[in-house]
């Protein structure tokens, strides 16, 4: 592949590509959603997805995460083609993504949704969950503690460990010792830690989005995709969203973003591409693209002498 | 009088739910005891009333038999059936609460692990013969009983993987009728094939003794208790292993599929894969359960094996509390035990019957003992019902 020519000085050095979208076309019958669409997204940047209602950006979001197969074109994440894959399949590869209207597990603790997310990087199936007899060397810092002043207890304590260190410990153990870690960690990360045994379906609002975040980032993509996640939040609330994006980059994970509200993608995004029926009309960082006449046009309408 | 009715229901609610509350907040060593103390119950049920040794019986507690009513069933039979049914909606349990499939042919893979004992353990079974012509065997030869239970787990887990493969992309109704077609095939290609015995069924199937004979000690046909001990201690084996199941990946992935399968497959879930593993499961507990009806009577014929009885499994899961493995155990337990404790009223029985299924889908909808989760989720489709009609 060529190295992309940039337009501005400190990008010269070619950066890695992570996702490609290439010259896809996607019809509905008559209906053409996206034209001949080709972008980059690379690595470790947030990239904006902008464009008026009807513009195809969710078709777009669809056709890269496999929901959609392009009619012409294709998409590739690092190299591989994403098109026709099966949804579990592409999440493996490393693209994640939350929902416009939020799809929690509803029935399951935060704690649980976020678990479900980290059980996609966990091997442990039927046989494994039931009989647990593929066992692991233990790391010094999993071994059962020994702490008890009680003789007894401690005598227990005692035999627990000694049979982990000969036997080692089963991976369904460790894997759920390992997610329920992590789902914390994440859970502390998006700032909703407070409520983690709580059911989805209880928690406030903002939360829910949040928690989407937080289950999505749990199956360790490499693209987090995010659908409109400040609709219906307000000034204050998209502030603290803003914060966590960017918390999100420096972890160093690559973000896109879909989004309706012109400020909120303008304050954190490295670059955006804008559609409007289905075609890519600017592509560029937010001042570029906030002076581009086209996306005025697009976005406010043409004057009427300007025909 | 449904106000009342409900009102009652209400009331009864919150002492259960205080109950489950202060059997949490009790400490470790005591629920251990608590545990053990049922499980001792549960070996002892087969005596109930009398005390074991002596010949003192404690009144009161006889009346809970069924052989204490003019031609009543043997109590220990009744229990073995009970055991034999907890384990069949424990296995569908898994189906239909765990991974929401609605399956109604679970009858078939009920049949398919009776049907493996009878034709491989069997010496009247025309598999068996064959087998001894085609390799020149003796005519008391046939597969020993212990080697039929993993004959019997495999044929079931393959008939359920079988089953499921197509039919899994289905959902909601359409898979409901899929089974249900299943079960009666399985019934009728047993019905008219040879090597199945075809209508007259197999004779002469053997338990843990070998094939019935007068000479059986432990696992006879007259002393039924053995029978239950045995039935009862596969049950709790099978509640062990189901319980693993559920609070593992494997079941979070049931639940994530059973609430979003969309979601939770962009989330990484294979819901296909977790899916018909959750089929092979419930198939196999059902096998198994098959298996030891088949045992203990020693002769099965397909007409045993017809679509009340599925109806009848969906129905001790539906009333117990689909989602909960005690409540699906103690539906499993009530629509065995009642119907044999109450023979006087067996001309009103289908009536009677009917009369509580009704009852208890307007009462109770989630079930006798509902689980947390699936009350939650079944009161509030009913708000959201009650949103939609404003």
């Amino acid at each position: 592949m060529l190295p992309k020519q940039m337009t501005s000085p400190e990008d010269a050095a070619p950066r890695e590509v992570l996702l490609e979208v290439d010259q896809v076309t996607l019809r509905f019958g008559g209906v053409v959603a996206l034209d001949n669409l080709s972008f980059q997204i690379y690595k470790g940047e947030i990239i904006g997805l902008i464009g008026p209602n009807g513009a195809g950006k969710t078709t777009c979001f669809n056709a890269m995460t496999g929901v959609y197969r392009p009619t012409s074109g294709e998409v590739r994440f690092d190299g591989e083609q994403v098109s026709g894959r099966k949804p579990h399949r592409i999440n493996r590869m490393g693209i994640a993504r939350t929902f416009q209207n939020i799809r929690l597990f509803p029935e399951m603790t935060a704690l649980e949704n976020v678990l479900v997310g980290a059980d996609s990087r966990h091997h442990t199936s039927v046989i494994g969950a039931l009989f647990r007899l593929y066992r692991v060397k233990p790391g010094p810092e999993e071994l059962p503690v020994v702490d008890s002043t009680n003789g007894l207890v401690r005598f227990w304590q005692q035999v627990r460990r000694s049979s982990a260190q000969v036997f080692g410990i089963s991976r369904h153990t460790l894997e759920e010792r390992a997610g329920e870690r992590k789902a914390l960690e994440l859970l502390r990360f998006v700032g909703i830690a407070d409520r983690a045994n709580d059911l989805a379906r209880n928690l406030p609002y903002g939360y829910q989005r949040r928690l989407e975040i937080a289950r999505a980032l749990a199956t360790e993509p490499k693209l987090l995709c995010l659908d409109e996640p400040a609709a219906g939040f307000n000034p204050a609330e998209k502030e603290e969203l803003l914060d966590l994006i960017r918390k999100i980059r420096d972890r160093g994970f690559t973000v896109l973003l879909i989004e309706h509200d012109m400020r909120l993608v303008m304050g954190v995004t490295d670059r955006i591409v804008v559609l409007e029926f289905g075609k890519k009309i600017a592509e560029g960082s937010p001042a570029e693209v906030r002076d581009n006449p086209k996306v005025i046009a697009a976005y406010l309408g043409e004057p009427a002498d300007a025909a | 009088m449904t106000e009342a009715l409900r009102q009652f229901n209400e009331r009864r609610r919150h002492a259960l739910g205080g109950m489950a509350d202060r059997w949490r907040a009790l400490p470790r060593w005591q629920r251990w005891l608590g545990v053990l103390a049922g499980l001792a119950f549960l070996y002892y049920l087969p005596f109930l009333g009398d005390i074991p040794g002596t010949n003192l019986i404690i009144p009161g507690l006889d009346w809970f038999r069924t052989d204490s009513i003019a031609g009543g069933s043997n109590w220990a039979g009744v229990l073995f059936v009970c055991a034999l049914y907890v384990l069949v909606a424990i296995g569908l349990n898994v189906v239909i609460g765990l991974a929401g499939l609605l399956d109604l042919g679970y009858v078939g893979f009920y049949a398919v692990g009776a049907y493996s004992v009878a034709l491989f353990g069997s010496t009247q079974s025309p598999v068996v013969q064959s087998m001894q012509r085609q390799f020149g065997l003796s005519e008391e030869w046939a597969v020993a009983w212990a080697v039929c239970i993993p004959i019997a787990l495999a044929f079931s887990l393959v008939a359920g993987v079988l089953l499921g493969w197509p039919t899994l992309r289905l959902r909601g109704d359409y898979l409901a009728i899929v089974t249900l077609g299943f079960g009666e095939i399985i019934r009728i290609v047993a019905k008219n094939s040879g090597w199945a015995g075809q209508a007259q069924g197999v004779a002469g199937i053997p338990g843990p003794e070998g094939p019935p004979s007068a000479d059986n000690t432990v696992f006879g046909l007259l002393k039924i208790e053995p029978w239950y001990w045995l039935a009862l201690t596969v049950v709790l084996l099978m509640v062990l292993l189901v319980r693993r199941l559920e609070h593992s990946r494997v079941g979070r992935s049931w639940l994530a599929i059973r609430e979003d399968e969309d979601a939770a497959a962009v989330m990484g879930v294979y819901p296909f894969k977790f899916k018909l593993w959750a089929f092979a499961i419930g198939a196999a507990l059902g096998g198994l359960s098959g298996l030891l009806f088949a045992s203990r009577s020693t002769f099965i014929q397909p007409e045993t094996f017809n679509v009340q009885l599925s109806i009848l499994f969906v129905a001790m899961v539906v009333v117990g509390g689909s989602g909960n493995m005690a409540g699906v155990a103690l539906g499993a337990f009530l629509l065995a035990y009642l119907p044999e404790r109450f023979r006087d009223f067996s001309e009103y029985r289908v009536l009677a019957f009917g009369l509580a299924l009704v009852l208890i889908m307007l009462l109770r909808p989630q079930g006798l003992l509902p689980s947390r989760r699936r009350t939650r989720e079944l009161q509030d489709r009913a708000k959201e019902a009650a949103v939609n009609v404003a």
